[in-house]
């Protein structure tokens, strides 16, 4: 019933999507450096774009720009507007993510996920709270 | 603007007045000004609730066509009993919080951070409302990734007093944006075959499409990613991190309404989207949300019992209280999906209510909230206390609070549609919160060992009213709770009744 | 980067050519692939090599903070107002056909009003986001702890 060689001459656009969305969620759950899981998170919304303007795309379709000639055939245009917001939604998502980043190197000192989660608890207040943790047990005693 | 025009664009308004209000609060450095910025979003937000609601009570639902453009093709913003009631218990619950956070977030976070961060605020609460009302699936993403977004910034601005806020909003950023993506995909999936993106019209276009197979994979995605952001278990795993972590308003606001949006979605897209393919909807009812729902429900208690951080704890029960109300809109039938709305807001003020007691508490205490530092603060701290217990009374189900209405409600549903064995494990789980709840209780009212640890000064009003407030609305809802009933049934009345 | 006379020379002739065709790509918008995102995006590049080039602080001389926060709140207000102004005109939020007598002409202006606010948030955007992660400084956080200490010792 499923012909092998079709799926791959026809479906071929399908099969790229696939695997780029595979491989990027699969980027996210193994890896455990911060800034490659928000690589494979972009690889995979990318290829969820892709998945989109390729559903959008007619046989025989031009870029869907009107062009002053009547008669002619254009690909749908509503994927490629929806596609602009999801690409924007995902650069806001991306650089929130390495802003985050970034703030975590500079509080634990490592961007690797394994090492962020081993630090103990009380090492995990900042310098502050101990500090007027201190002073208060010295006004104490 | 006259009177009339802005009466005709209250739809709009309940979004447009937080969202156009957050770049003015970005611009002003100084928090007081600012946080006046936010009162007026959100209590703009909520008048135009209150009048949508009052404006649907006669079973009239109407739609408000963005830029006049008429769907199918343009994009427009359903108003009828269900969304009216979520949007109203949405802006309710952000404008308490925010009256809150008069004196709790500038003791939290910087200074000259404040301007931005009640911005962050606005669009939070902004987008959560727009994510109610829309009826366009796309935007629904649109709209699900602003309040995302800014959520994640509200998180993380708890890093001044807990460095771990940031590794909890990173693990939401990555987790939420697979969820949202998911459901673009699904949304993709059901665009390809049916041509519209408009629920509305989609949910007349599903049962003709030919490709049964299609439509079960998109709608499996669409479910699968609303399921992340509403933390049904088990990809609940990034909200206890994220409300532990998170400013105390920030965690009042967001326990409040953010997954309760995300449920409301659910319903709209089971129960609207998808009500002409019931063989679809009811498989997956029947064998994923119910089991999940439960194993949620009994995940958060049991974690809960076992959890010492405060906020950590309330997080948990929060995950089991958002499995009750994804078991209700698993039941499917009117009265269950009528006990679903009916605890969206009952819990919507119990948590609020026991978050801000946390934050009262921990603006006393100045230090992180572990059950051993709340040791006999329930002597020192009366009010709070107080307020807190009448919250957590709620919680467990004591008649004549809101919860008991809740609970009521749902174990009537399920015993309408013969479903015993989950009624029973429904009453056991709730005796089982029992546990925790006397845990907080007993360590509150015990005497300390050592001695007493000081207070950052007195319990001050700006702290406990609004907490007050919605212990109030517990008791008054236990009491009388026909507005919100009725309210209820009319939107379950509306959701199973069909297409709009 | 600033004593390489060939980069030096090559960032001066190309900034105001990546800037006009920015503008180009902003107002062909309604005919052609462009729009605000892509030239906000475009005309940030312009900023961003200048910072790149002759160092940061010449960047941020450019381009203080405060207008960078300015323009960033601007564009969103312009295109909220323009929504706001379609209501109080009589039509609907974001409606385009009141907002002049035409309502073809109408649709035009409204697109290249909000076309135009979403470019300005973009390239304040783009700018605040390369000074961000260009100049971030992690002692600078180590004082804002030390800010909240003051705090909580004083307003205590």
């Amino acid at each position: 019933m499923i012909d092998p060689v079709s799926i791959i001459t026809d479906s071929w656009n399908y099969l790229i999507v696939i695997c780029l969305m595979m491989g990027g969620l699969f980027i996210v759950i193994s890896q455990n450096n911060l800034v490659k899981k928000l690589v494979g998170l972009a690889i995979f919304q990318t290829s969820v774009f892709l998945f989109y303007i390729t559903v959008g795309k007619m046989a025989g379709g031009t870029a869907p720009i009107l062009l002053d000639s009547a008669d002619v055939a254009y690909s749908n245009p509503l994927p490629h507007v929806l596609i602009l917001t999801a690409i924007v939604v995902g650069v806001a998502t991306t650089a929130l993510g390495l802003a985050l980043v970034l703030r975590i190197h500079a509080a634990f000192g490592s961007i690797e996920d394994d090492e962020v989660l081993t630090i103990k608890a009380e090492a995990a207040l900042p310098r502050v709270t101990r500090a007027a943790s201190e002073t208060d047990s010295e006004a104490r005693s | 603007m006259s009177l009339a025009a802005i009466i005709a664009n209250l739809p709009a308004l309940v979004v447009v007045v937080p969202l156009l209000l957050a770049p003015v609060a970005a611009l002003i450095p100084v928090s007081g000004a600012a946080w006046v910025i936010a009162v007026i979003g959100t209590g703009g937000a909520l008048i135009s609730a209150w009048l949508l609601q009052g404006a649907v009570t006669g079973g009239v639902s109407f739609s408000y066509h963005l830029g006049s453009w008429p769907p199918p093709w343009g994009i427009e913003f359903v108003v009828d009993a269900a969304s009216a009631l979520t949007v109203l218990i949405m802006a309710a619950l952000s404008f308490v919080a925010t009256l809150f956070a008069r004196r709790a977030l500038p003791a939290e976070i910087n200074e000259r951070d404040a301007g931005k961060a009640y911005s962050a605020w606005l669009l939070a609460s902004g987008g959560l409302a727009g994510l109610v009302m829309t009826g366009d699936a796309f935007n629904l993403f649109v709209f699900l990734e602003i309040s995302a977004l800014s959520s994640i910034i509200l998180i993380a601005l708890g890093a001044g007093t807990d460095r771990r806020a940031l590794v909890a909003a990173y693990n939401y950023l990555i987790i939420g944006a697979v969820g949202a993506t998911f459901y673009v995909i699904g949304v993709g999936f059901i665009y390809a075959v049916t041509g519209t993106l408009n629920m509305a019209d989609l949910a007349e276009r599903i049962p003709q499409v030919q490709q049964d197979t299609v439509i079960i994979v998109g709608f499996g995605f669409m479910v699968a990613g609303i399921l992340v952001k509403a933390a049904v278990f088990p990809v609940h795993i990034w909200l206890p991190a994220a409300y532990a972590f998170a400013p105390s308003a920030v965690s009042a606001m967001l326990a409040a309404i953010a997954t309760k949006a995300a449920l409301y979605i659910l319903a709209r897209i089971l129960f609207t989207v998808f009500a002409g393919v019931p063989d679809v909807t009811a498989l997956a009812l029947e064998w994923v949300l119910v089991p999940l729902a439960i194993a949620g429900i009994f995940t958060g208690t049991i974690l809960a019992i076992y959890e010492n951080d405060i906020k950590k704890l309330l997080a948990f029960s929060s995950v089991a209280q958002i499995g009750y109300i994804a078991l209700a809109f698993g039941i499917a039938s009117s009265a269950g999906i009528a006990a679903g709305f009916i605890h969206i807001g009952n819990h919507a003020i119990i948590k609020g209510g026991m978050f801000l007691a946390v934050g009262g508490y921990f603006l006393a205490l100045r230090s992180r909230v572990s059950l051993s530092a709340m040791t006999g603060l329930g002597r020192r701290m009366p009010i709070t206390t107080t307020g807190f217990l009448i919250c957590g009374l709620s919680l467990i189900g004591l008649p004549l609070t809101a919860g008991f209405i809740s609970k009521l409600y749902l174990v009537r549903a399920l015993i309408a549609e013969d479903m015993i064995l989950v009624m029973i494990l429904v009453l056991v789980s709730s005796a089982l919160s029992v546990a925790y709840l006397w845990k907080i209780v007993e360590i509150l009212w015990q005497r300390p060992e050592g001695d007493d640890v000081p207070l950052h000064g007195d319990e001050t009003p700006a702290l406990y009213l609004p907490l007050w407030i919605l212990a109030i609305a517990n008791l008054w809802l236990g009491v009388a709770p026909a507005p919100l009933v009725d309210a209820a049934n009319r939107a379950a009345m509306h959701l199973v009744g069909g297409i709009s | 980067m600033r004593d390489n006379p060939v980069l030096r020379t090559c960032a001066k002739i190309l900034f105001a050519p990546i800037i006009v065709f920015g503008l180009y790509v902003q107002f062909h918008g309604d005919y052609s692939p462009g729009g605000g995102f892509q030239a906000g995006v475009i005309i940030a590049a312009a900023f961003i090599l200048h910072a790149l080039i002759f160092g940061l602080e010449a960047g941020r001389r450019l381009v203080p903070q405060w207008l960078n926060l300015a323009l960033l709140a601007a564009g969103v207000l312009l295109y909220g107002g323009v929504g706001v102004a379609g209501m109080s005109m009589g039509g609907l939020y974001l409606d385009y056909n009141v907002l002049l007598p035409d309502p073809s002409a109408g649709q035009h202006v409204g697109i290249i009003l909000v076309e135009f606010g979403v470019g300005l948030t973009v390239t304040a955007v783009m700018l605040a986001l390369f000074h961000a992660f260009a100049g971030f400084n992690p002692e600078r956080f180590g004082d804002e702890t030390s800010d909240e200490a003051d705090h909580s010792r004083g307003g205590s």
